[in-house]
């Protein structure tokens, strides 16, 4: 009797234009798929023009874009203030703007949008960062409005991102660019000074004119005044504010470093005592800040730092004497009435007091059944309104929202990432300690014979002792993990995130749309045998109508026909109704389709849709969660960490889960987000390292509390709370593969840490009997950071092949 | 001897110049984006009579 679950067969779909995978079939021509509306966009042109003038094009022909789409929709942007918050710059006759566009995602999509000229000639300028998924903007403003612009954009299919996150877009642009600049200088004067030096590595010292030398010296000095002055003041700014919190990290004993090399070598250099160590200074310099260049790879496209800000509109539809007025959400109060039309979200608690509400809150729970709401019912802020307009009575400010409350907390406001590494915060301390006391030590002993070799042997020893190995093993190693785990489909917002997660031991999982699949939900029929042609009927009746439901039963009966349907109608919220070959079907609620008669078993948190033929009682269709694949064997394999469950919904599936998780799992149901939230500060509390994995914005205070804060994601481009990673949803069985690599990346940093130590060692033998030459100094300290950086990669690569990662 | 130093006068002018040149490149934006102008560079536009000043405009933006 149960039967038909559906299976899902997915064939790759591949776009005609560019190749790419299609997610759904939903975008094509006749029989010709495609992956977005930019590469169909450029299939029609091309077609149009017997697909030989590519380039050739004067304009799009028939490709007017059709601004009437989209109605009052983008009429927020005729909006003074909306407007002056959205462009960059403006100088009355010419306008840049700079839109973030989501849907881009191949190169049709950079060749149409850098030709937006085409379509109208007053944008006349458009330029694409991919990475970014940015296009910059200039059009003239009295030709166009930036309203006409959106919707140009929209109409193609690029409907740029607009949200309240816009009102405070900071960029730091310029803090890259100083990296580069700094790589650059310190190159160029580790080359330079090297060179220089070569006739003192070569012993041909005594061939040298001392005039030669002097002029050899002061230029490298020279040379290494930028590098002293610019390139590393980062670190000195570093190790002071450190020390101004009374901790010493790594950069300190760097800094002490630096300033000790530069002083001596300037000393030698000026009394004409010496060569000086300035190619040490700038190769030093070099690999730090190579070091950071490789560390600083970030995401460009994604973003870790999501509040409730992003997900809300600019604007909404105030109703104000009868007029229909666009205004900015911050400055909706209490009682102001609002229209809500579909697809649009609610920006505010507020009551329903006009229409019919289906409310989706999948942003918020993770759960895509809308929620239906009559009028007086309140309704969250976070829900989006599916079919007609409704109409709602603003009860609290956006900010005082119940759902935007929790970023009141203070979690929320408390910076959470350190911008050292943990592991080396520790080191470092004792590291400083030991090596001072070697300098201190080795000073007083030769100090008993001579002044000058004292003073010598002080600085050598901080000179060697600098732990540049050290300080480029971490961004190095786990730097390269990221990069690794981003060809995972596991994006981290910085690499100090693996040590983090090498640290966790109790996994709190979300249940909707993190445990269970969000968007494919399963359905299953239950009741009467349902024979080919009542399958059709069903089929043909669900087509018609636009509920999530039906679609699934559409999917559900993908091999049956389509037929004709007479006298159909959809009642909202109670279900749909019509005539398929001479036999009436009713598909709906239960009250809709049977009129109090026999009862059938059903459970009663499962969401139902009855089916009647000929007022003939089928059955029924129960949406029932699907659990990701490989769940089973995830918990299983993830036994060394307590496992918790927190679920918003209610406890319909304990059962169900039990079976799954073990025994002495914890399973908490009808959580709040500030509950969740809670239980994460308490296990923190308990001195619990806690990595949460969550999906929807009920989430996100518990992924911003807890240690490593995991976002699963179906589609990484999509919304996602603030956390720590994505991770792509088809790749959620890999998470104990993560942990366990994360492990093994801090075991190459440990082995790193012996080898720099042993480097530092040898180096320091040297310094203490006060026969450190430049020579020596200038070979050990590229070659311990060379040999670092190389095991570095070389055994994070083969772990990661050996785990098949890569 | 001394001719050295005319040597290295020399070199540094010519790595200098590749320095400044390096310095160039980021500023003007060269390191922002690394992806895209691979693309584009295949949509070369081969049309030009018509829209000599909308491109004159960006040429100018762009440089």
């Amino acid at each position: 009797m149960n039967q038909t679950e559906k299976i899902e067969i997915k064939e790759d779909l591949i776009c005609y234009h560019c190749g790419d995978k299609c997610s759904d079939n939903s975008i094509n021509i006749e029989d010709k798929l495609f992956c977005c509306n930019g590469c169909k966009t450029v299939y029609e042109i091309l077609s149009q023009n017997d697909l030989c003038d590519y380039y050739n094009l004067n304009s799009a022909p028939g490709l007017n874009p059709n601004k009437n789409l989209f109605k009052h929709k983008f009429e927020f942007l005729d909006d003074e203030t909306v407007k002056q918050k959205i462009i960059n710059f403006t100088d009355g006759k010419i306008t840049t703007v700079t839109f973030f566009v989501r849907q881009m995602h191949c190169s049709s999509c950079i060749w149409l949008l850098e030709n937006l000229y085409k379509f109208d000639p007053a944008v006349f300028y458009s330029k694409v960062n991919f990475l970014k998924k940015e296009i910059s903007i200039k059009f003239y403003e009295e030709k166009i409005s930036l309203r006409e612009v959106v919707e140009i954009l929209a109409s193609l299919g690029y409907e740029p991102e607009l949200n309240l996150d816009q009102l405070e877009k900071e960029k730091n642009k310029n803090q890259n660019k100083s990296l580069y600049y700094k790589i650059g200088i310190a190159g160029f004067a580790f080359g330079n000074i090297m060179l220089l030096s070569f006739p003192e590595y070569l012993s041909i010292v005594d061939n040298v004119d001392n005039d030669v030398r002097f002029f050899l010296g002061l230029l490298s000095l020279l040379l290494s005044l930028p590098v002293f002055f610019y390139c590393s003041s980062d670190y000195f700014k570093s190790a002071y504010n450190s020390l101004k919190k009374k901790i010493i990290n790594i950069d300190f004993p760097i800094s002490l470093g630096i300033l000790v090399l530069f002083f001596r070598s300037a000393y030698e250099i000026i009394s004409q005592t010496g060569p000086g160590f300035l190619d040490s200074l700038a190769g030093l310099l070099f690999f730090l800040l190579l070091g950071k260049l490789f560390q600083s790879k970030t995401y460009d496209s994604i973003n870790f730092d999501r509040n409730y800000r992003s997900y809300f509109p600019l604007a909404v539809i105030q109703k104000k004497d009868e007029k229909e007025i666009s205004v900015p959400v911050s400055n909706l109060k209490k009682n102001d009435i609002i229209v809500v039309r579909n697809n649009e979200l609610i920006p505010a608690d507020s009551i329903l007091i006009k229409g019919k509400a289906n409310i989706d809150y999948s942003f918020v729970t993770g759960e895509h059944e809308p929620v239906e709401k009559n009028i007086g019912n309140t309704i969250y802020a976070g829900g989006k309104q599916i079919g007609s307009a409704i109409e709602l009575s603003i009860q609290k400010e956006v900010s005082q929202s119940y759902f935007t409350q929790l970023w009141n907390d203070n979690s929320f406001s408390e910076n959470k990432e350190d911008a050292y590494y943990k592991f080396t915060q520790t080191i470092s301390k004792y590291f400083s300690i030991i090596v001072l006391l070697i300098a201190f030590g080795a000073g007083f002993y030769w100090l008993q014979f001579e002044v000058e070799k004292a003073v010598n042997v002080f600085t050598a020893v901080l000179i060697i002792a600098c732990p540049c190995a050290l300080a480029i093993s971490l961004p190095f190693t786990l730097g390269n993990t990221l990069r690794i785990f981003g060809r995972n489909k596991f994006y981290l917002k910085n690499d100090i995130v693996v040590e983090n997660i090498a640290e966790i031991d109790t996994i709190v999982f979300d249940k909707t749309g993190t445990i269970t699949k969000s968007n494919s939900a399963g359905i299953q029929f239950s009741g009467d045998e349902i024979n080919q042609e009542e399958k059709s009927k069903i089929r043909t009746l669900v087509r018609n109508s636009s509920h999530p439901l039906s679609k699934k039963i559409y999917e559900l009966f993908n091999d049956s026909k389509i037929l004709e349907v007479q006298d159909f109608s959809e009642i909202t919220g109670e279900g749909i109704e019509g005539k398929v070959n001479e036999s009436l079907i009713k598909i709906g609620s239960r009250k809709f389709v049977n009129q109090n008669q026999s009862e059938l078993q059903q459970s009663k948190f499962d969401t139902t849709v009855y089916v009647s033929i000929d007022e003939i009682q089928k059955g029924f269709f129960k949406i029932n969660n699907i659990y990701r694949e490989g769940l089973k064997e995830l918990i299983d394999s993830l036994k060394n960490f307590k496992i918790k469950l927190l679920s918003g919904d209610n406890e319909g599936e304990k059962e169900n889960l039990k079976k799954i998780f073990a025994e002495d799992a914890e399973l908490l149901f009808n959580q709040t987000p500030k509950d969740k939230l809670n239980f994460i500060s308490k296990l923190q509390s308990e001195g619990k390292k806690v990595l949460m994995l969550g999906d929807g914005l009920n989430d996100a205070g518990a992924l911003k509390k807890s240690n490593v804060g995991i976002s699963i994601s179906e589609d990484i481009n999509n919304f996602s709370p603030a956390c720590d990673a994505i991770l792509d949803a088809e790749k959620f069985n890999k998470i104990p593969d993560f942990i366990k690599f994360s492990h093994s990346s801090m075991k190459v940093v440990k082995i790193n840490l012996i080898i720099s130590l042993l480097y530092n060692v040898i180096g320091i033998s040297f310094a203490v009997k006060g026969i450190l030459s430049p020579l020596i100094a200038a070979i050990l300290m590229p070659l311990s950071s060379i040999t670092v950086v190389l095991i570095a990669t070389l055994f994070t690569n083969l772990i990661a092949k050996k785990r098949g990662l890569i | 001897m001394y001719v050295v130093i005319i040597l290295m006068f020399f070199s540094l002018l010519v790595a200098g110049g590749f320095l400044i040149a390096f310095l160039w490149a980021v500023k003007s934006g060269q390191y922002d984006d690394k992806y895209t102008p691979s693309v584009r560079i295949l949509f070369d536009d081969k049309k030009k009579e018509e829209k000599t000043e909308n491109k004159k405009i960006e040429n100018k933006k762009t440089n």
